[in-house]
């Protein structure tokens, strides 16, 4: 059973905290990601397992997982060992519409979970949490709800293939057999171990506390009996940032007392913000994220102003000592969204000897995020509320294994 | 075309509204045109042109003091937090035909505005007289808010002066005190063609104490997913149509052929195409299978499924 830790408040700066609210490394430093697997006791996702996702998808894996973007697993070796058996699994991820505006760090995990879905050929469904936001961040019902769609669009346009793709949002759908087996894992979690789980005090409020088992359940495949119907076996296989792991360990504790598969993560560090302050991109500073909306000019200002620099103060001492690629976040972006491994090999070579300059790392970065966020743009464009609707609509997905 | 100051100013004659008109240069700030019409001749306004996330437009005017708090504002119309924003160039000059710097409630004159909701600063009322724009930012016109409420009367409208500093609780049990106010009619207004569209960028730099509205911000916002520019209809055929699908992988290839032609071995060549185009072309096709299923399911279901307004 694993151990949960009650997670330092946000007062005490001198340990690093992350909790599905809140994300900050120790004493204005990095987060430490070997203490945070530690702590949890998730696995880290080593060369092996990558090795073994190419032999079994006969493509090359994901960017994100070459180059330990998602670094952190719980039985993703399990999972693999039933897919090579011929036992599939199912995709579970979720987002908390709490803005319509949306950054590059909120797609990692939807551009990583459509690389999933498309390797592996198995089913999906997206958890969009419009009463958590309602809650947290004190909402309006139907803000929340708009903000779901709004939101939905923009993770549609990542890519997902409708005919193996459930969206729904927790305010339309909770209810029947999701709401059934909501009841069961909250019957199995005291008062205590959550407020020891999710530090929950005695001023929150209630609906807070009753919370959790609604992101849990959607792990469970009988809370989606007109998709998974007989098969209450099928695994499940969730992509999440680190930060959500609180709810999963609960669950993954849950699960064997109601005869059910413990789900299994595969989790994402956080993109850092554009000045490199510590945590991870916040969504109420604009220029500390480049945003889906942002134009390319935009995005070229953002990058040349705010993207903090690892290189020298002056031309000659950086070509002298070289780029300190650690704090440099041009480096750091482009490790996340540039394909080419040869490429970024290239540029943090030269870069660190001194020989390229923070300019043109800073404009390859510039070309690679445009092009992204424009073809995101463009995809954006396409969906209409129509699609939206067969997206959320609760119908069977025959093809889903394809 | 508009109605000009001319047309204004004779239409006020004509209905015995007493006003006092001041000449000055062009003003595009409140402060400057302090410098020509001082504060014994009436109360400064300053004018907001706004618009909702469904096309719906507000121009509220109020004393230079008040304090309009776009949040606030957005709610107590029950238009959730951010609902609100300052409107875009275009729609000034479409709907009010009107130039940068001169928003004012004269402007509700012009046909083209009759959709749009006039929210007047309940502190007016207590002022002697108020100065606004008639229509051009080059000359003011001070009057009592009597002569306004006879000119709103004349064009059928009625006057709602509203107190905006409140800040009520807007909740389950209180409603929006202001969603009465919200047009019932969407206007949409036509991109300008040789501009794309592009979604609208998050309004960071506007404040609401800006005195004159900034539809200095040149992009064009996206409304609400109904009405694209034509460019980039035809862009989003692609998704649609086989033949422009096709197309567009058929361009896409041979500009990336073209591009990569020095590479002399023709093996090498194809290994980057495949490499390059492979993911493009996969979320094209995604994109188009995801549109045909919906139309399909659309027409399925039969019926519009229920949306939340």
């Amino acid at each position: 059973m694993e151990v949960d830790k009650k997670e330092e408040t946000a007062s005490d700066s001198s340990e690093q905290v992350v909790n599905p609210w809140e994300v900050s490394a120790k004493d204005g430093g990095k987060i430490d990601y070997d203490k945070l697997i530690d702590q949890f006791g998730c696995q880290r996702l080593d060369e092996s397992l990558i090795d073994r996702v190419h032999r079994l998808t006969s493509r090359q894996p994901h960017v994100f997982l070459r180059r330990g973007v998602f670094f952190a697993h719980r039985d993703f070796n399990e999972v693999l060992d039933e897919y090579e058996r011929g036992d599939k699994f199912y995709l579970y991820t979720g987002r908390g519409p709490s803005s319509e505006a949306l950054h590059l760090g909120h797609l990692i995990p939807f551009m990583f979970t459509k690389y999933l879905q498309e390797a592996f050929k198995v089913p999906l469904v997206i958890q969009l949490t419009d009463d958590e936001k309602c809650m947290w961040k004190n909402l309006s019902v139907e803000e929340s709800q708009r903000l779901a769609r709004e939101n939905a669009k923009d993770i549609i346009a990542c890519g997902f293939d409708v005919t193996k793709t459930f969206i729904f949002s927790d305010f339309d759908y909770v209810g029947g057999a999701f709401y059934k087996n909501m009841v069961k894992v909250a019957k199995c979690v005291t008062l205590n171990k959550a407020m020891g789980i999710f530090g929950f005090s005695g001023e929150d409020h209630i609906g807070k506390l009753s919370f959790p088992p609604v992101q849990a359940v959607p792990s469970f495949p009988s809370s989606f009996p007109h998709l998974f119907p007989g098969n209450d076996k099928l695994r499940c296989l969730i992509p999440c940032a680190i930060d959500q792991d609180p709810y999963f360990r609960m669950t993954r504790d849950v699960a064997p007392r109601l005869g059910y598969s413990k789900p299994a993560l595969i989790e994402s560090s956080f993109f850092p913000a554009l000045q490199a302050k510590n945590g991870k991109m916040s969504a109420s500073d604009p220029n500390s994220a480049i945003y889906v909306t942002d134009t390319a000019k935009d995005i070229k200002n953002k990058i040349n102003r705010y993207a903090f620099s690892g290189g020298q103060d002056s031309i000659e001492k950086h070509r002298e000592i070289g780029a300190n690629l650690e704090v440099d976040i041009p480096v750091k972006y482009l490790s996340f969204f540039l394909e080419d491994d040869t490429e970024l090999e290239h540029i943090k070579k030269e870069y660190g000897e001194g020989r390229m300059l923070t300019g043109e790392v800073k404009k390859r970065l510039t070309e690679v995020l445009t092009e992204m966020v424009e073809r995101h743009r463009m995809a954006r464009a396409a969906v209409t509320d129509e699609m939206v609707d067969a997206f959320m609509a609760v119908r069977p997905l025959p093809t889903m294994f394809e | 075309m508009g109605f000009t100051k001319d047309h204004l100013l004779a239409r006020l004659q004509e209905l015995q509204i007493d006003y006092s008109k001041y000449e000055h240069p062009p003003v595009l700030t409140v402060e400057e045109q302090a410098k020509y019409v001082s504060s014994s001749e009436g109360t400064l306004s300053k004018n907001l042109f706004l618009k909702d996330k469904k096309n719906r437009y507000y121009i509220v005017s109020a004393m230079v003091d008040t304090k309009v708090d776009m949040k606030v504002l957005s709610q107590r119309l029950g238009l959730g937090k951010g609902g609100i924003r300052m409107a875009p160039e275009e729609a000034l000059t479409e709907l009010l035909q009107v130039s940068l710097g001169c928003v004012t409630p004269f402007a509700v004159i012009n046909e083209s505005a009759r959709d749009v909701s006039l929210l007047l600063d309940q502190k007016f009322m207590n002022q002697t007289r108020c100065i606004f724009h008639p229509l051009s930012n080059d000359v003011s016109i001070s009057l009592n808010t009597s002569g306004l409420d006879k000119f709103l009367q004349s064009i059928e409208r009625d006057p709602v002066y509203v107190d905006l500093e409140a800040n009520p609780v807007v909740g389950k049990d209180q409603p929006p005190d202001l969603a009465v106010y919200v047009p019932s009619n969407s206007v949409v207004v036509p991109e300008l063609p040789n501009k794309t569209a592009s979604i609208q960028t998050p309004s960071k730099n506007v404040s609401a104490e800006k005195t004159k509205p900034a539809a200095a911000s040149a992009k064009p916002s996206k409304p609400a997913g109904n009405v694209k520019s034509a460019v980039e209809n035809s862009a989003l055929l692609v998704f649609k149509d086989p033949e422009k699908f096709v197309e567009e992988i058929l361009d896409k290839t041979s500009a990336l052929l073209l591009s990569e032609m020095k590479v002399e071995n023709v093996e090498a060549l194809t290994e980057t195409l495949r490499k390059r185009l492979a993911p493009q072309f996969t979320n094209l096709a995604v994109m188009y299978k995801n549109k045909a299923y919906s139309e399909g399911f659309y027409a399925g279901t039969h019926s519009q499924p229920k949306r939340p307004q």
